[in-house]
């Protein structure tokens, strides 16, 4: 790989909720190269999102970081004034429900040339022009009658083709996608990832796809990082992630997909419940619900460690290998 | 939900019509509107306790030919419809709104004569309100810290004084105390009336304008927490052309609605501070006539003060219609 886009490493956030410092996300560590793509899968609460927030900037008021965001020779976090709005021209965001974040009352067209003439300098008309062809190549032909409508006039897979296109006119060199296609119908996900994946490889983007979706994350990312409870469990290449996982946690993810080719009594499940950072315990957070725990996992956290060109935090991962294996090929 | 359609009235042609249908249907409901109140104002007369007569004549004690005279007058032998309708048409095509019984006069004439004094005073209330109102509500909103925590203090206070205590304690500061402003009558020329109408639109606009404050904080507020603006952030728009461009554009939409409706409600609170501070207006002439039964200067007030009422709502409609491009297809489905 050559030099990173973006490197994280070992990135603790706390935020205030009610007052109170909360654990958020627990040494998070990613790093992203040019054009590639790297899904980042987890439950609802498992810090996906604040990653990608933390990454953009857009943590809540309050909330207190260590370790680094690297891009371009700076730490992101303490980026100021004109060279954070650098940073963010570079950075792009798409996230999951397009019409709450595009302002309803605004025109299509004065959302997507909003910061080609506010911060670019792109006069009216040549800007127009832009966000007319930039909506061409997202597959939307009609685009100069489109820039006079507003938001609501649009279907909800238009107007996240909308927002990519918007995203892509200002030339980001890495692509935050948190659940860019999770408030979508399936027809609808498939075009709009389909999208994003071409524009990646053409443009040499650097893309963090946020899903719960481990085989979304699969099909278009080179390698996807598994989080649980605020931290990264696992990094791997998503090929192998599906055939030979480290972590428990993986495996468990992975048998609890629904297969497509049979029907089933019943849905596999994890048993227990996810739990947030701040609530995780001692040790190893996964341990009270790992079939695979033994005492020492709710001694300490597990140290990240590299097995096999992957990343993982589970101190049996070495032992376990070939029976997580095992466990997955069962199920498929 | 299901995905919403794409229709083909987005240009704007598409909207300017969408919006010129919106207008031609609410003035449709004004008219409607003001033809139920006037009934109802009508209706009021005889729904009064005692006889229309006495209801009329203010309970004196009169003459048979008088009586006469009120019943032919009043057409107070006609069915109850008929009366109306004749009430109506004279209202409308002739501008006769009947007798008043204390002024001596057609009652079109005592509003015309009193109807100007209400009318500055509520314009000038009105631009208090929208001007310092909106405009402490902005720097609460945005600035937030020791700014806002005065202004909430301020404007908690405001809205909990009703305008009789406000107008008594503007008069002996001001106007009694200090003697900086006059306390009764309306002035001549342009500065005379701002310089005599400003203690009068000033207890008439605080606790209006405490709200409005306080609704344009809240606005202010629930925008800038907007996933739109967080978009509008991490696209890296400078602050100064997200508050206007984001902010204030989208909450000018709820304070708009509600400036609207406290506008329109100064009609009917204006009797108190006009009475306070002797000036002559429509409020004035409606408790006095009230007091003294005067039955047709009560109706002609109380019609003009709700087409006043309807009128300003209606604007407010239309405003709302032209700031929000949903409302056109929200108006649609019902």
């Amino acid at each position: 790989m050559t030099v990173p886009v973006l490197e994280v490493d070992r990135l603790v956030v706390d935020v205030l909720v009610e007052g109170e410092p909360r654990t958020v996300l627990h040494e998070v560590s990613l790093s992203l190269g040019e054009g590639e793509a790297l899904g980042l899968v987890g439950e609802s609460g498992s810090g996906k999102s604040m990653t990608a927030r933390a990454v953009a900037r857009l943590l809540p008021p309050g909330a207190r970081t260590s370790g680094t965001i690297r891009y371009g020779g700076h730490d992101v976090r303490t980026l100021k004034g004109g060279a954070l709005r650098d940073y963010r021209g570079d950075v792009a965001l798409v996230f999951q429900d397009p019409r709450a974040h595009v302002n309803p009352v605004r025109r299509i067209g004065d959302f997507m040339t909003e910061a080609l003439r506010t911060l670019h300098g792109v006069d009216k008309h040549t800007a127009a022009k832009r966000a007319a062809a930039a909506l061409a190549d997202v597959g939307i032909a009609d685009g100069e009658r489109r820039l006079e409508q507003y938001p609501h006039e649009l279907s909800g897979g238009l107007l996240q083709r909308v927002v990519i296109a918007t995203m892509l006119l200002t030339e980001p060199k890495l692509l935050l996608a948190d659940e860019p296609t999770t408030a979508l119908d399936v027809t609808t996900q498939a075009e709009v990832m389909a999208i994003l994946d071409e524009l990646r490889q053409e443009r040499g983007m650097a893309l963090l796809f946020i899903t719960h979706d481990l085989d979304l994350a699969g099909a278009v990312c080179d390698r996807t990082a598994v989080m649980y409870a605020g931290q990264i469990v696992e990094t791997r290449e998503s090929a192998k992630l599906h055939e030979d996982p480290l972590h428990p946690y993986t495996a468990a993810l992975v048998t609890a997909r629904p297969a497509v080719d049979r029907a089933v009594d019943r849905l596999a499940a994890i048993p227990g419940r996810s739990v947030s950072a701040f609530e995780a315990p001692d040790g190893c957070p996964f341990a009270p619900r790992c079939p695979h725990a033994v005492d020492a996992c709710h001694q300490e956290r597990p140290p990240a460690e590299y097995v096999d060109g992957g990343l993982v935090r589970c101190i049996r991962a070495d032992e376990l290998r070939g029976r997580l294996a095992e466990e997955v090929a069962f199920h498929d | 939900m299901t995905a919403v359609a794409v229709r083909p009235a987005g240009h704007r042609s598409g909207r300017a019509t969408g919006v010129a249908r919106f207008v031609a249907r609410r003035l449709v409901m004004l008219v409607a509107t003001l033809f139920t109140s006037s009934f109802v104002i009508f209706g009021a007369l005889y729904l009064a306790p005692g006889d229309a007569v006495s209801t009329l004549s203010g309970s004196r004690t009169l003459s048979p030919q008088a009586v006469a005279a009120l019943r032919e007058q009043y057409h107070l032998d006609d069915p109850f419809l008929a009366r109306y309708f004749q009430w109506l048409g004279d209202t409308l095509l002739h501008g006769d709104l009947g007798t008043s019984i204390t002024y001596r006069e057609d009652v079109s004439s005592v509003i015309a004569a009193r109807m100007g004094v209400t009318f500055q005073l509520v314009l000038y209330a009105a631009l208090i309100i929208v001007v310092v109102g909106v405009g402490l509500g902005l720097l609460s909103g945005l600035r937030g810290g020791v700014v806002d925590t005065s202004i909430l203090v301020v404007t908690t206070v405001f809205a909990a004084v009703p305008s009789f205590v406000a107008a008594t304690v503007l008069l002996s500061a001001f106007a009694v105390g200090l003697g900086w402003f006059p306390a009764v009558g309306t002035g001549e020329g342009l500065a005379g009336t701002l310089w005599h109408l400003t203690l009068p639109a000033v207890a008439l606009a605080l606790a209006s304008l405490a709200i409005v404050s306080r609704i344009t904080r809240v606005a202010v507020r629930t925008e800038l927490g907007r996933e739109h603006v967080q978009t509008a952030i991490s696209r890296g728009i400078p602050y100064p052309a997200l508050v206007r461009r984001h902010v204030l554009r989208n909450a000018s939409i709820p304070v708009t609605t509600v400036v609207g409706i406290t506008i329109a409600s100064l009609f009917g609170m204006s009797a108190v501070v006009e009475q306070t501070f002797g000036l002559g207006g429509l409020g004035s002439a409606l408790v006095e006539a009230s007091l003294a039964r005067d039955v047709a200067v009560v109706q002609g007030v109380a019609l003009v003060f709700v087409t006043a009422f309807v009128v300003v709502n209606t604007l407010v409609d239309v405003a709302y219609a032209v700031l929000d491009p949903r409302v056109k297809a929200g108006s649609r489905a019902s």
